[in-house]
């Protein structure tokens, strides 16, 4: 897998939420027109998987559909993916030192220790590391 | 203090399992975390790593290890990953090499040529030129870069 979507409220927060909050690193910002950049991040350890920020504009949305797409996003409807780290006790004190906000300290499950946090535009997220 | 800690904690009876065990681990990573943010903050800094651990509150050796054990690298390691990756966000701006150098912590350009290298595998002049290959390709092409099927549904191939 090279890229996947996730959909933002606003460009320029998350690139700051993803960047200087959670870590990763600016791989493509291409500018696409007046409101919109192609624009990918992703993590030094793991090169040629790009998360792409995708806004939520008229421009790429019919406008029912990026409306209802926000609504849906700001209430924290999609659960996007799992991070999977080293030390999750590390790295939940690192993001939560950074501002990042949690909605579940790691506990431990039977797969594994798991925490929950959100992005800037509602989209939720694991942090876990397995066994 | 991990003794205390976590004496005072077992001695409640009403406090949850979980908290008595997580409790004195979760006071021992803040210590390791701080020091790393530390290092995050002041790379560019002649960063003497005795002093982070002492800090720390740790004996040197335990504390590379449990950092180790954390990061998967040496705080030594994690300091040189840290200038490295700076120090290619500086050339994709278009810094010029010898200002790189510095301006991440190295006082030799050689030593930081050749530990790029080592980690990127190319030197950073070679780095920077095909930075300014690709920003010159990006505006003149810039759907090269994109998958096609996105800047299909984007509608922005007939633009």
């Amino acid at each position: 897998m090279t890229h996947v979507n996730i959909y933002v409220l606003n460009q320029d927060s998350a690139l700051d939420f993803y960047t200087n909050k959670f870590g990763l690193k600016v791989i493509m910002d291409v500018p696409m027109g007046k409101d919109t950049r192609w624009l990918t991040v992703g993590t030094p350890e793991q090169r040629g998987f790009e998360i792409n920020l995708t806004p939520i504009t008229e421009d790429l949305f019919p406008k029912e559909t990026a409306e209802a797409l926000r609504d849906l996003v700001k209430k924290g409807t999609f659960g996007v993916g799992v991070f999977t780290c080293n030390d999750v006790y590390a790295t939940y004190e690192e993001l939560k030192a950074k501002g990042v906000e949690f909605t579940k300290p790691p506990t431990k499950e039977f797969y594994g220790t798991e925490a929950l946090f959100k992005d800037d535009s509602g989209n939720w997220f694991s942090l876990a590391q397995l066994v | 203090m991990h003794h205390f800690v976590s004496q005072k904690f077992n001695g409640n009876k009403n406090t949850p399992k979980m908290i008595t065990e997580q409790y004195p681990r979760i006071y021992l990573y803040r210590r390791l975390v701080q020091a790393k943010l530390f290092i995050d903050a002041h790379y560019l800094d002649d960063i003497d790593l005795d002093n982070i651990a002492d800090e720390a509150c740790f004996s040197k050796f335990h504390f590379i290890r449990q950092f180790k054990n954390i990061y998967r690298k040496t705080p030594h390691q994690y300091l040189i990953f840290v200038r490295i990756e700076k120090a290619m966000e500086l050339l994709k701006a278009d810094i010029p090499v010898s200002v790189v150098c510095y301006t991440v912590g190295f006082e030799s350009l050689s030593s930081f040529s050749r530990l790029f290298k080592r980690v990127v595998g190319i030197t950073p002049s070679t780095y920077l030129m095909q930075q300014q290959i690709i920003k010159t390709q990006i505006v003149e092409s810039p759907l090269a870069f994109i998958p096609g099927c996105f800047a299909e549904k984007y509608g922005w191939l007939e633009k």
